[in-house]
């Protein structure tokens, strides 16, 4: 996870890769203990704040005074290298790393498709697709099955073609090029898959610019032709970001979902014996696996004096969404999971303006698939003990690389 | 108990409309829609949390 921070008035050195798969590092508990917000030294040089208190992150996230412009000198970039700062620094800004009336102006055409009454429109495109591929599973000849590949990437590839507009024939295409980028394959490889998906998409926003389509971009594109400003460059790179935001994520929130049910079997008997409790036990998993940790770092702009330090204008704040996430102020006993908490205030979308544009339709995905798999495949177990599992331990998004089940 | 909803700070997250949709519903720009202002008996506790749960401060409580 949040590679290479050591605590610096904490005197720790932070083993912060996850080190028991089911728990934050045990550093950041000490870290929480000792105050909600604490000095750290990055890796990468120079000295950040890392914020874990629940209450201390939420007063951060909400505060315009900390910017999200990771382009900026000081930023807090410990979870991106340089090659990848350089690609940042040499394209437009997307509304990830907007501030103010710039980011305001970026999010707000687009969040009337991430309606909840939207989504729940799409919701029986996206069981049609859960359902395809938990087929494909059950006709399998040879098990165990790597649940990575069979459902966690494709379910997530396919519901972004159906807000894309892919047409079908292309979905092939796109779901193993998206599956591509994600792997653990070479770097050349992985490049070569963002080429191809980068001018796919191009193209198809440019036949969606000549002909008029009921989708999110077709949308898109009569609204900025309404106003004048057709912004094509813009368009693709809305779509890159719904593909690159929304994909791994769910995927990986998918794979660790049914780990954390499978090895937790009386709280799956719970969601079994009542789907309704399907979308609490989703937000409790959200919040025990906090899988985008530290993506909601920010910059001070100004001085801010919060929960009993003061930021200087031009430091770095680090949020852990995670560390917030198992903040006993905040949630009893976090590190139970208890599908019956019920609990909503947990930060894994994070907080503030930025707060997830796709969680709704990530939740309805996360609820859909499990009350699916659980359903038709109620014996469905691990094939390996669950400490040979390859946990993404040390990846900005946390995940599994692969997880082979059988039944 | 009345709620009020800044529109401007909205930000179209839609939580207030997950966790209590009898008093908050979203516009189709995503934008909040208030659909009463004064939450009956039986939704004001819910209410009352969508307002902490709101990710931009849009949702207060006169
Ligand atoms: C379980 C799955 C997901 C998780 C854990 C997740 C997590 C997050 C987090 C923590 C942020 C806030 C970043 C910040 O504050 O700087 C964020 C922003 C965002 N997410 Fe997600 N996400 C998920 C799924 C999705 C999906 C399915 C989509 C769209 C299809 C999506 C699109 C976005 C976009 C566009 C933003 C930027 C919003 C903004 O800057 O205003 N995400 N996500
Ligand atoms: S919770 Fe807040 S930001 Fe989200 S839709 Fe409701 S008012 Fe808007």
């Amino acid at each position: 996870m949040t590679k290479g921070v050591t605590g610096e008035l904490a005197g720790l050195e932070l083993p912060v890769e996850r080190g028991c798969p089911f728990a934050p590092p045990a550093a950041y508990e000490q870290l929480r203990e000792q105050a909600p917000i604490n000095k750290v030294r990055l890796a990468s040089g120079g000295e950040a704040w890392w914020v874990s208190g629940h209450e201390e992150a939420r007063t951060v996230l909400v505060d315009g005074r900390f910017s999200s412009d990771k382009r900026k000198d000081g930023f807090p970039l410990f979870t991106l290298d340089a090659a990848t700062l350089q690609q940042l620094r040499s394209q437009p800004p997307l509304m990830l790393g907007m501030d103010g009336a710039e980011h305001s102006a970026a999010r707000r055409p687009v969040i009337g498709e991430f309606t909840v009454k939207r989504l729940a429109a799409l919701r029986p495109r996206i069981q049609a697709i859960v359902d395809r591929f938990i087929d494909d599973l059950l006709a399998a000849d040879q098990r165990p099955v790597d649940l990575v590949q069979a459902l966690s990437l494709p379910v997530p590839s396919l519901v972004i073609c159906e807000l894309l507009g892919v047409p079908y024939t292309d979905h092939d295409f796109f779901q193993s090029r998206t599956t591509m980028m994600v792997r653990r394959t070479s770097l050349e490889d992985r490049r070569r898959a963002f080429a191809e998906l980068r001018a796919y998409i191009d193209d198809l926003i440019t036949r969606k610019e000549s002909e008029p389509s009921d989708d999110l971009f077709g949308r898109q594109i009569a609204r900025q032709r309404q106003e004048g400003t057709l912004d094509h460059a813009g368009l693709v790179s809305l779509a890159f970001l719904l593909l690159t935001a929304g994909h791994e994520t769910t995927a990986n929130m998918i794979s660790l979902g049914v780990v954390g049910l499978l090895t937790h079997p009386e709280q799956l008997a719970l969601i079994k014996a009542d789907p309704d409790r399907t979308p609490m036990a989703v937000e409790e998993l959200l919040r025990y696996f906090t899988i985008a940790d530290g993506v909601t770092s920010r910059l001070a702009t100004e001085d801010v004096e919060i929960g009993g330090v003061s930021i200087k204008a031009g430091e770095g704040v680090i949020v852990s969404a995670l560390s917030a996430n198992w903040d006993p102020a905040a949630f009893k006993d976090p590190t139970d999971l208890d599908v019956e908490r019920g609990a909503r205030h947990h930060l894994a979308f994070g907080f503030g303006p930025h707060q997830c544009l796709g969680q709704n339709l990530a939740r309805m995905e996360l609820q859909i698939v499990f009350d699916t798999l659980f359903r038709r495949i109620p014996a469905l177990r691990l094939a390996v003990p669950v400490d040979d599992l390859p946990f993404k331990s040390d990846a900005v998004i946390y995940g599994a690389h692969e997880l082979p089940v059988t039944w | 108990m009345r709620i009020k909803a800044d529109t401007r700070l909205c930000v179209g997250s839609g939580q207030c409309v997950l966790t209590e949709p009898a008093v908050f519903d979203q516009d189709d720009d995503g934008i909040v829609a208030l659909l009463t202002d004064h939450p009956d008996d039986q939704s004001a506790a819910q209410a009352h949390h969508a307002v902490t749960l709101c990710p931009s401060r849009a949702l207060s409580i006169l």
